[in-house]
C-alpha cells in the first residue's frame, strides 16, 4: 500500500514521533557489551543503527548531540544524558569511536549533512544547532556543515562527563575540558586490547625461543625443550609484560620521550632485576642473550602503544621508528645467536 | 598528573598568520591546547605538544593552518609499509585504541 500512494503515510506521522527512544541507564547487558569491547571480543560489530535517537521526551527547541556509532561511545553519552530531554543524532562510523572514526573520516562533513538530512532534522527541531564531541573536529569542518545544512556546530567538551557541567555553564568548555589528557585509568583500559591485539607476537617469539632451546652439543633433544620450556615461557611474559602492560603503567615516569625507548628501559630492568635474583633460569651466555631479548621485545610493544596514546604524532613515530627498529633488529638478533651458542656450550 | 610531550621539533603544524582572521577556532578545537590568541591573531605557544590530528586546519575557514595529519601509531605504520599503503590505523576493522 504505502508505496503506490503518492504520500508516503509515514511522512504523515509527526517525524518526532517516529524517533526511537532509549533511556539513560544501562543494563548488565551494556555493561558486560562494554567489558568484552575493552577485551576485544567481537569488537568490530559493537555497534548500533545510525540515525536519531530520543532520551527522555526532547522537544523541537531540545539541544541535538551527536555521536558515533560504536556502541561503548553511544553508551557512555546516553549514560551522561541522564534527565535530559534531548535529541542523539548518531553517525554510521562503522562502529568505531568517535575520535579514530573521525581520524578516518567516517565521523565526518559529508556523514554529519547526510545524516541530518536523512532524519529529517530540520522538521524535528526548530532550532539550528549541533553539539559534537570535540574530538570530532578532526573528521568535521563546522564552516562546511554550516554552509551546507544551515546547522552550526558547536564542539562541546571531550568527555561526555563533562556535558553536564558544560550545558550548566551556558554552552561553555573549561580549558580542562578541551584537553586530552592520559591519565592512570585510561592507559590501564586500553592495555588489555594491546595484550589481545599482541599476543600472536608473543606467540611466535616463544615457538622460536622453544624450538632454540631444543639444540643441544650433541644435536636436538625434546629432553631439553621440556627442561628448559618453564623458564623459557616465564621469561618470554615477563618481556611481553613489560611493553604492554608496565611501560604504559609507568609511562609518563620512565625517562626519554620516544615509546620505544621507553620499553627499552622497562624491558632492560625487568631482565637486569631477574639476573640480580638469578631467576633467568640460563648459564651466563644465555643470560646475557635474555637481556638483549628483553630489550628487543619490551622495546618493541612499548613502541605499538604508541597508537593507543591520545598524544603522539605521525611524523614523531615516524621518526622514532627509524631508530628503533634497527636497533630492536639487531638486539634481537644479537639475543638470538646467543641464546644458541647457550645451548651449544651447556 | 605528569604532563605528556612526545619528541621535539618533529611536528607540520605550520600557521599562515597572514591568512588568520583570528576566530579562534583551532583553540576551540585542539585537544592539546597548542594555540594562544594575542592581538587578534592566533599564534602557536607549543608546537611539541600537537599530535597532527588536523582538528585546526579542518576546521579553519581561512585556510590559515596546515598540517601533515596522520595516526601516530606504530602498528598502522608497519600495516601501511607491508601493504604499502599510507599509515592506517591497523584497529579500523577491530574498532580503535
Amino acid at each position: 500500500m504505502p508505496s503506490q500512494s503518492i504520500i508516503n503515510p509515514l511522512r504523515l506521522m509527526p517525524f518526532a514521533a517516529r524517533v526511537p527512544k532509549v533511556t539513560s541507564e544501562l543494563n548488565w547487558k551494556d555493561k558486560l557489551g562494554a567489558v568484552k569491547a575493552r577485551l576485544a571480543i567481537n569488537r568490530h560489530a559493537y555497534m548500533v543503527n545510525a540515525g536519531l535517537y530520543a532520551i527522555g521526551n526532547p522537544n523541537k527547541s531540545s539541544d541535538v548531540f551527536v555521536t558515533s556509532n560504536y556502541k561503548l561511545t553511544f553508551d557512555i553519552l546516553r549514560k551522561n544524558l541522564a534527565d535530559f530531554n534531548a535529541w542523539m543524532l548518531v553517525l554510521d562510523t562503522k562502529g568505531v569511536n568517535v575520535w579514530c572514526a573521525a581520524g578516518k573520516g567516517t565521523f565526518g562533513t559529508d556523514e554529519l549533512v547526510k545524516r541530518i538530512n536523512k532524519t529529517f532534522l530540520t522538521d524535528i527541531v526548530s532550532h539550528r544547532k549541533l553539539i559534537l564531541p570535540q574530538l570530532g573536529a578532526v573528521g568535521v569542518a563546522a564552516h562546511k556543515v554550516k554552509e551546507q545544512t544551515g546547522f552550526s556546530v558547536s564542539y562541546g567538551p571531550v568527555r561526555a562527563e563533562d556535558i553536564r557541567a558544560y550545558v550548566a555553564r551556558g554552552y561553555k568548555v573549561t580549558p580542562t575540558m578541551r584537553k586530552v589528557a592520559f591519565p592512570l585509568l585510561e592507559r590501564l583500559k586500553l592495555v588489555p586490547v594491546e595484550i589481545v591485539l599482541s599476543y600472536k607476537y608473543f606467540f611466535a617469539g616463544l615457538l622460536i625461543l622453544m624450538g632454540l632451546s631444543g639444540i643441544h652439543p650433541d644435536g636436538y633433544s625434546i629432553v631439553s625443550i621440556a627442561e628448559k620450556w618453564v623458564s623459557v615461557t616465564l621469561n618470554t611474559l615477563v618481556t611481553f609484560l613489560a611493553g604492554t602492560f608496565f611501560s604504559p603503567l609507568l609511562l609518563p615516569y620512565i625517562p626519554f620521550r620516544s615509546f620505544s625507548a621507553k620499553g627499552l628501559v622497562v624491558g632492560l630492568c625487568s631482565a637486569v632485576i631477574l639476573l640480580m635474583f638469578n631467576a633467568l633460569g640460563g648459564n651466563f651466555v644465555e643470560n646475557i642473550a635474555w637481556v638483549f631479548l628483553f630489550g628487543a621485545i619490551s622495546s618493541f610493544f612499548a613502541m605499538n602503544f604508541t597508537g593507543a596514546s591520545t598524544y603522539t604524532s605521525l611524523s614523531g613515530v615516524l621518526k622514532e621508528m627509524k631508530i628503533a627498529i634497527p636497533i630492536q633488529i639487531t638486539l634481537a638478533i644479537v639475543g638470538l645467536v646467543l641464546f644458541t651458542v647457550a645451548q651449544l656450550i651447556n | 598528573m605528569r604532563k605528556f610531550v612526545y619528541l621535539k621539533n618533529v611536528v607540520t603544524l605550520q600557521l599562515d598568520k597572514d591568512k588568520c582572521n583570528g576566530c579562534g577556532m583551532c583553540i576551540k578545537v585542539c585537544p592539546h591546547a597548542v594555540f594562544e590568541i594575542s592581538n587578534k591573531k592566533v599564534e602557536i605557544l607549543q608546537k611539541d605538544a600537537c599530535m597532527e590530528c588536523g582538528a585546526c586546519a579542518l576546521n579553519c575557514a581561512s585556510e590559515a593552518l596546515t598540517v601533515k595529519t596522520g595516526v601516530g601509531c606504530a602498528a598502522g605504520i608497519i600495516e601501511g609499509m607491508l601493504k604499502g599503503t599510507e599509515p592506517t590505523c591497523s584497529c579500523s576493522s577491530a574498532g580503535c585504541c
